[in-house]
C-alpha cells in the first residue's frame, strides 16, 4: 500500500484555507472484468464477450444520462472521477448512475481510479482541474487498455472534441456518443440522445437547418459572480421561482431578502426559467409593477414571431395561440402594490423528465429523417419542449417523457429529448400511468425478494404467537371495526366495556404490521420507499404485498389477528384516568361500515351489546370532540370526493360528495385520542428521535388569499388563533350551501401541510399540531397503509422494552431523511388523488358546466379561480340543474 | 455526506478497517529524560518526559507513590488556520486528565515515592485522533525515559459513519458527529485503561467498534514494540556490547 499526499487550496467564507489531506494509493482495486485473470473476479460484472468496455466521461454522464439508462448500453466502467464531478454537478444525475451501478442486471462499474496506484493523477503545474480530471479519464482507459491487453476493445466515449484529440494521439480509441450510437444501428437509441452545444463535437450530418438570422429573445443571464456580489449587495434577490398553476405566464419568487412575494410576468421576464429553479431577481421600477402584462405577452410574441423565418416542417409553425386563463388576478387594487421583477440569472435548475405530447403538427413531407416537434407538457407550467425525432408518426398520439437539455437565449422554447412513450392518449391505463410519473409514484409489482419475505400462507395465530408473555390475549373482547364499506386494508378496531365503578374501558386495537415487517429486510425497505399505500379513482397502490394488506394483518371479522393495543380508562366524562400499550390477540367481532355503525346506532329498537358499545363509545367520542373544538381544532374540508364506479367498464358514472356520519367521527375521535397518547409515550422514551407529526400555525401572509376573498364578498374572518378562525369559519354562512364548503376548503389551500418530523430536529414549541390543537401528534394507527405509523409502532414497541429499537432510529440525520421522504412521499399521493380525479373525468361535467357557465355572477367565477376545487364546483352546477 | 463509498473506500482510500500510516521516531527532544515524536497520518505528535525527580511544590509530594502530571497543548500552527490557543482551556485540560489518569494507571508510582513525573504532550499537526496519537507518544516518551511499566499503553480511536464501523478517523470523519470511541488498552495484560465515547450508540454496534478500536491498539503496540527493540539494538551498538 502507497501513500501520497495531496495538497488542495481550498476556499471557505471567503477565506483562503490550505487544507492537506492523505490519499492512499492501493494495489488491490480491480478491473472488474470477467476476463481479467490477475484481478479479483469475484466483484466482476463486465461481461467478457466480444463488446467493447465503454469508458465515459464527466459530460456524457451528466448530459446522457437517459442514453445511459436504456439496456441497450452495457459493459461501462464508471471511474470513481467521474462519480465525483458528476456528484458536484448534478446530484440527481449521479444518483441515477449510482443506482445503475447497484443494479446487478446492468453492467456498470465503478472503478475507483484515484485511489488506484497507476491511475492515479497529481495535477500539474498551470493545469486546470478539469484538464486534470480529462487526463485522469485518458490515463485510466490506457490502464485498461494495456491491463486487459487487447482481449477486450476499450473505448472512451467523449464529446470534448479536445480530449478526443488528446486520446487519439495517445493511441487510445475515443469516439463521440453519437458515432457510438450510430454504430450500433438502433435508430430508436438516437431519440433519446442529447444534442450538442456549441464547444462540443458537431453531430455531422444532422446539423441545425435554422437559418442564421436568429433574433436573440431572452436576455443573456448574468454571470455567476455578477449574481453573487449582487445579491450581496441587495440589488439581486434570491428565491424558488414558482409558476402560477392556472397561468403559466406568471410565477412568484418568495424572496427572504425583501421578505415578499416578487411576481414575475410573462416569459420574457422569467427569462427561461422554469417551476422550480432557484433564481436571481431583479426588482423592476416602482412604475412598472403593474398587472395584467401577463395577458399582452402572448401578443407580444406573435409580434416578434412575424419576422422569424422557419424551415417549412419544422415544429415553430405549429399555431401559437394561448388560452390564458383570465381572472386570476382580477383586484388590481392589492396586486399593484406587489413588487414585481424579472429574472436575471439562474442558481440552480431543476429541469427533469415532463410527461406530456407532441403538438399536433402534419407530417413533415417526404423525408423519413429527423423532425423537429414541440412537446407539450400535461403540467402547464412547463413551457413546450423542442425535441427532435425520427419516429414522429410513432409518437404523434402517445404520451411520452420528455427531458429538457439546454435553453439558449436564441430560441423561444427549450430544447430536450425524447425519454420514452407511455401509452395512447386518452387511453384510461396510459392516463393513470401519466398522474403516476408526474407524481414520482412506483406501481411496480413487488419484487421477488420483498415477497419472499412474507408468511407462509394461509397464515393463522400460532400458539407460539398466544404463549409469547409480551402479548396479552383480548380474544375474550367484543373487538369491532368501522370503516368505509369495501374497505379490505382494516387497521384499526375498537372496544368498549363499562367498569364496575362506572367508568368505560376503550380499547384501540391496530393491525400489529410490525410483528410481519422488520426492519432491514427487502419488504421494510421497499415500504420505507413507498411510504404510504395510494388511492386512485379505480385503483389502489398498496405500501406492502397484498397477502399482509388484505389478509394478514387486516383485522377483519371473526379471525384471530395481532394487534397493537392502546387501552384506556376513561371517566362517563371521557377523562383519561389510565394509558395502558399492550401487544395483543384480538379476534374481531364485527367489521361494520360507517352507514352499517351508523344506522345501528340510530335504531332505537336494537339492544345487543355491541350496539351498546357503539352508542357509549359515540358518547365519549362527541364528549371529546366538543373539547378538542373548545381547544381551537379547525375542521377544514378537503375536497374529497367519492366516485361512483361502474363495476363493468371501471368507468366513473358520477361523483359525489363524501358523506361525514357520526360513525366516522367517532372512529376519527378515537384514533386522533390513540395517536396523541402514543406521541407522548414515545416521545417520553425517545426525545431526541421521536417522529411525529406537525402542523405549523400559517402565517398572516399565507392567509392572506383567503382574507382577499372573504373580503370580496364581504366577509370578515378573525384569524388571530386557531380557535379564533375555527369559530369565524362557524359563522361563514352565504346563501349558497357549498359557499361555508368551500371557504374552508380554501383554508385547508391555505395552510401549510402536516408533516413528519424528527423531534430531535425542532423544540418542543414547535411539535405542535394547529389543526388538531394538539401539543403534540403522531401517527400509529393505519401501519397497514403508512410507513410512518410503522416507524411509530417499532418506536412504541422499543419504550415498552419488548423490542430493541433498531439502530436507525436512533441515528437523527437517517430518520430525518426517512421522515422527509414520507413528507414527499405523502404529498405525491395526495397530488395524484385529486389530480386524477381532474384530468380525465371533468368530461363527466363538462356539458353541464357549460350549459350553465353564463348564468354564473362573476363572484363565483372569481370564486373558481381563487379554489382549486374545480370538481367541487362543477358539484355545485350540476346540482343547481337539477334544482 | 458519503464517507464510506459503495466500493468500500473511505474519503482518504481507506479501508474501513484499516488504520493511517503510523510512524514514531524515539528522542527528539535531547534535553529530556525521555521524547519521542508520533505520527498517525497528518496527525503528529512530541512528547516529552521528565522524572522521575524532585517534587517543584512541596505541598503536593506523595509520600507513597510518585507525582505523574501530564500537560497536553496544540501548537497554535497545528492546524490549517493558525490561532491563537488560550492555555489550559477547556479541552485541553480534559484530554491533559484523561492522558494523566491513562498513563498513572500504567507507571509503577509506588516504586518512586515522593517524587514527580512529567509528562509534556505537544501537538505539532492535527488531523483527528490527537488524543490517541498522544497516549501512543507518552507511552514511547516514558519508555524512553526508562520509567517503570507495567505494560505498554496504546490508543486508537474507530467510530461508526454510514452504518459503518470505521479505524481511526481523521479530521473529516471525526468532524462529522458520529461516535467517537478512544480505547486505551495494555496490550500485554488485554486489559483497557481508557474508555471515552461522546455520543450514543447502541449496544451491540458500540461492541464491534470498540472490538475494532482494540484492533487497532494491537496493531500500535506491535509497532511500538518493534520501534522501541530497534531503539535498544542502536542503544546496544552505540556502546559497542
Amino acid at each position: 500500500m502507497l501513500q501520497s499526499k495531496s495538497f488542495v487550496k481550498k476556499t471557505k467564507q471567503g477565506r483562503v484555507v490550505k487544507v492537506v489531506r492523505e490519499h492512499y494509493l492501493r494495489d488491490d482495486i480491480y478491473c472488474g472484468a470477467s476476463s481479467c485473470k490477475v484481478c479479483d473476479s469475484s466483484v466482476a460484472c463486465l461481461s467478457s464477450n466480444a463488446s467493447p468496455i465503454l469508458i465515459v466521461d464527466t459530460n456524457v454522464v451528466l448530459n446522457q444520462i437517459d442514453l445511459l439508462e436504456n439496456p441497450a448500453i452495457d459493459d461501462v466502467v464508471v471511474l470513481s472521477v467521474v462519480l465525483d464531478e458528476v456528484k458536484n454537478k448534478n446530484i440527481s444525475v449521479y444518483n441515477r448512475v449510482r443506482a445503475l451501478c447497484s443494479n446487478s442486471l446492468r453492467k456498470f462499474f465503478v472503478f475507483s481510479n484515484e485511489y488506484h496506484k497507476d491511475t492515479y493523477v497529481k495535477a500539474m503545474v498551470g493545469e486546470s482541474p478539469n484538464d486534470r480530471n480529462d487526463r485522469a479519464i485518458r490515463v485510466a482507459t490506457q490502464w485498461y487498455q494495456s491491463h486487459l491487453g487487447g482481449r477486450t476493445r476499450v473505448l472512451l466515449i467523449t464529446n470534448d472534441r479536445e480530449n478526443k484529440r488528446k486520446a487519439t494521439e495517445e493511441g487510445i480509441s475515443a469516439e463521440t456518443i453519437e458515432s457510438y450510437v450510430k454504430s450500433l444501428g438502433r435508430p430508436d437509441l438516437l431519440d433519446l440522445l442529447v444534442h450538442p452545444t456549441s464547444g462540443d463535437v458537431s453531430m455531422g450530418e444532422v446539423e441545425d437547418l435554422r437559418p442564421a438570422k436568429r433574433k436573440v429573445i431572452y436576455s443573456e443571464h448574468k454571470p455567476m459572480s455578477e449574481i453573487t456580489s449582487g445579491l450581496h449587495r441587495g440589488i439581486y434577490h434570491q428565491g424558488k421561482l414558482r409558476v402560477n398553476r392556472y397561468n403559466p405566464f406568471e410565477a412568484y419568487v418568495g424572496s427572504e431578502s425583501i421578505g415578499d412575494e416578487i411576481i414575475i410576468y410573462g416569459r420574457g421576464n422569467m427569462n427561461r426559467a422554469f417551476d422550480g429553479d432557484i433564481v436571481a431577481v431583479e426588482l423592476l421600477p416602482q412604475d412598472q409593477w403593474h398587472e395584467e402584462k401577463s395577458l399582452s405577452i402572448a401578443d407580444e410574441e406573435d409580434d416578434e414571431e412575424e419576422d422569424v423565418h422557419l424551415v417549412p416542417g419544422s415544429a415553430d409553425d405549429a399555431p401559437r395561440t394561448t388560452n390564458l386563463v383570465q381572472g386570476s388576478a382580477r383586484d388590481s387594487n392589492s396586486v399593484s402594490s406587489r413588487p414585481s421583477g424579472r429574472v436575471v440569472g439562474i442558481i440552480k435548475r431543476n429541469w427533469h423528465s415532463y410527461c406530456g405530447s407532441l403538438e399536433p403538427m402534419p407530417m413533415p413531407a417526404g423525408n423519413g429523417g429527423v423532425a423537429h416537434a414541440l412537446f407539450v407538457s400535461k403540467d402547464r407550467r412547463i413551457p413546450k419542449i423542442r425535441i427532435q425525432t425520427r419516429q414522429l408518426g410513432n409518437l404523434l398520439d402517445k404520451r411520452i417523457i420528455v427531458a429538457v437539455d439546454s435553453w439558449d437565449c436564441l430560441s423561444r422554447y427549450p430544447s430536450g429529448h425524447y425519454v420514452r412513450t407511455i401509452g395512447e392518449i386518452g387511453d384510461r391505463d396510459t392516463e393513470s400511468e401519466v398522474v403516476l410519473i408526474e407524481n414520482d409514484i412506483d406501481s411496480r409489482p413487488f419484487s421477488s425478494q420483498v415477497l419472499a419475505c412474507l408468511p407462509p400462507l394461509p397464515w393463522l395465530v400460532s400458539s407460539e404467537d398466544l404463549a409469547n408473555p409480551i402479548r396479552q390475549d383480548l380474544r375474550h373482547l367484543c373487538v369491532f371495526s368501522v370503516d368505509p364499506p369495501g374497505c379490505k386494508d382494516i387497521d384499526d378496531a375498537l372496544h368498549c366495556i363499562t367498569l364496575p365503578n362506572g367508568n368505560f374501558e376503550v380499547g384501540v386495537h391496530i393491525a400489529d404490521v410490525t410483528n410481519f415487517v422488520h426492519p432491514g429486510t427487502p419488504l421494510d425497505d421497499e415500504a420505507t420507499q413507498r411510504g404510504t399505500s395510494v388511492y386512485l379513482v379505480e385503483r389502489r397502490i398498496d405500501m406492502l404485498p397484498k397477502p399482509l394488506t388484505e389478509d394478514i394483518c387486516s383485522l377483519r371479522a371473526d379471525v384471530e389477528r395481532l394487534a397493537f393495543s392502546v387501552v384506556w380508562e376513561m371517566t362517563p366524562e371521557a377523562e383519561i384516568i389510565s394509558t395502558r400499550y399492550t401487544k395483543s390477540v384480538i379476534k374481531s367481532c364485527a367489521a361494520l361500515s360507517y352507514i352499517e355503525a351508523q344506522a345501528r346506532m340510530d335504531d332505537s329498537r336494537l339492544m345487543d351489546p355491541l350496539t351498546t358499545d357503539l352508542r357509549n363509545m359515540n358518547a365519549l367520542a362527541k364528549i371529546m370532540r366538543l373539547r378538542r373544538i373548545e381547544r381551537g381544532a379547525l375542521t377544514l374540508a378537503s375536497a374529497e370526493v367519492k366516485f361512483q364506479i361502474d363495476t363493468e367498464t371501471h368507468d366513473p358514472l358520477d361523483i359525489g360528495m363524501y358523506q361525514i356520519r357520526e360513525a366516522n367521527q367517532m372512529v376519527e375521535e378515537f384514533m386522533l385520542a390513540a395517536n396523541i397518547s402514543v406521541a407522548e409515550k414515545i416521545l417520553k422514551h425517545f426525545p431526541p428521535c421521536s417522529l411525529l407529526r406537525r402542523h405549523p400555525s400559517p402565517t398572516r401572509e399565507m392567509l392572506e388569499p383567503l382574507l382577499r376573498t372573504a373580503a370580496a364578498v364581504g366577509l370578515n374572518l378573525d384569524v388571530s388563533s386557531s380557535k379564533a378562525l375555527a369559530d369565524s369559519l362557524d359563522c361563514a354562512v352565504g346563501d349558497d350551501p357549498y359557499f361555508n364548503k368551500l371557504i374552508r376548503i380554501l383554508a385547508t389551500r391555505c395552510m401549510t401541510q402536516a408533516v413528519y418530523f424528527c423531534s430531535g430536529d425542532l423544540s418542543p414549541p414547535e411539535f405542535c399540531h394547529y389543526g388538531l390543537a394538539a401539543p403534540l401528534y403522531t401517527h400509529f394507527t393505519s401501519p397497514i397503509r403508512r410507513y410512518a405509523d410503522v416507524i411509530v409502532h417499532r418506536l412504541l414497541a422499543a419504550s415498552l422494552g419488548i423490542y430493541k429499537l433498531p439502530t436507525i432510529f436512533q441515528d437523527r440525520p437517517q430518520l430525518t431523511s426517512i421522515a422527509d421522504n414520507l413528507n414527499y412521499r405523502h404529498r405525491n399521493a395526495q397530488m395524484a388523488g385529486p389530480g386524477l380525479s381532474r384530468t380525465p373525468y371533468c368530461h363527466l361535467f363538462q356539458e353541464t358546466a357549460d350549459r350553465h357557465g353564463g348564468q354564473n355572477s362573476e363572484d363565483k367565477i372569481e370564486w373558481l379561480y381563487c379554489i382549486c376545487a374545480q370538481v367541487w364546483y362543477r358539484r355545485a352546477c350540476v346540482l343547481d340543474t337539477k334544482r | 455526506m458519503e464517507y464510506v463509498s459503495p466500493e468500500g473506500l473511505r474519503l482518504d482510500g481507506r479501508r474501513p478497517m484499516e488504520m493511517r500510516q503510523i510512524r514514531a521516531e524515539i528522542g527528539a527532544v535531547a534535553k529530556a529524560d525521555g521524547s519521542a515524536v508520533f505520527e498517525m497520518g497528518n496527525t503528529k505528535v512530541i512528547a516529552a518526559v521528565y522524572g522521575p525527580r524532585e517534587v517543584q511544590n512541596r505541598s503536593q509530594q506523595l509520600s507513597d507513590q510518585a507525582l505523574v502530571r501530564c500537560e497536553y497543548s496544540m501548537a497554535n500552527f497545528s492546524t490549517g488556520d493558525r490561532m491563537r490557543r488560550p492555555k489550559g482551556d477547556r479541552r485541553s485540560t480534559e484530554i491533559s486528565l484523561v492522558i494523566r489518569q491513562t498513563m498513572e494507571a500504567c507507571i509503577l508510582t509506588h516504586l518512586m515515592p515522593r517524587s514527580q513525573i512529567d509528562i509534556f504532550l505537544q501537538v505539532l499537526q492535527a488531523d483527528g485522533g490527537t488524543r490517541s496519537a498522544c497516549i501512543n507518544a507518552a507511552t514511547l516518551a516514558l519508555a524512553d525515559a526508562g520509567i517503570p511499566m507495567r505494560d505498554l499503553v496504546t490508543s486508537c480511536s474507530a467510530g461508526y459513519l454510514n452504518s459503518t464501523p470505521l479505524l481511526d478517523l481523521n479530521y473529516v470523519e471525526d468532524s462529522a458527529g458520529g461516535p467517537d470511541v478512544t480505547v486505551g488498552i495494555l496490550p500485554k495484560l488485554d486489559k483497557v485503561t481508557l474508555l471515552q465515547m461522546d455520543a450514543k450508540l447502541p449496544m451491540d454496534i458500540f461492541e464491534n467498534v470498540m472490538q475494532l478500536a482494540m484492533e487497532g491498539c494491537k496493531a500500535v503496540a506491535n509497532y511500538i514494540r518493534e520501534v522501541l527493540l530497534e531503539n535498544t539494538k542502536t542503544l546496544e551498538y552505540r556502546r559497542g556490547v
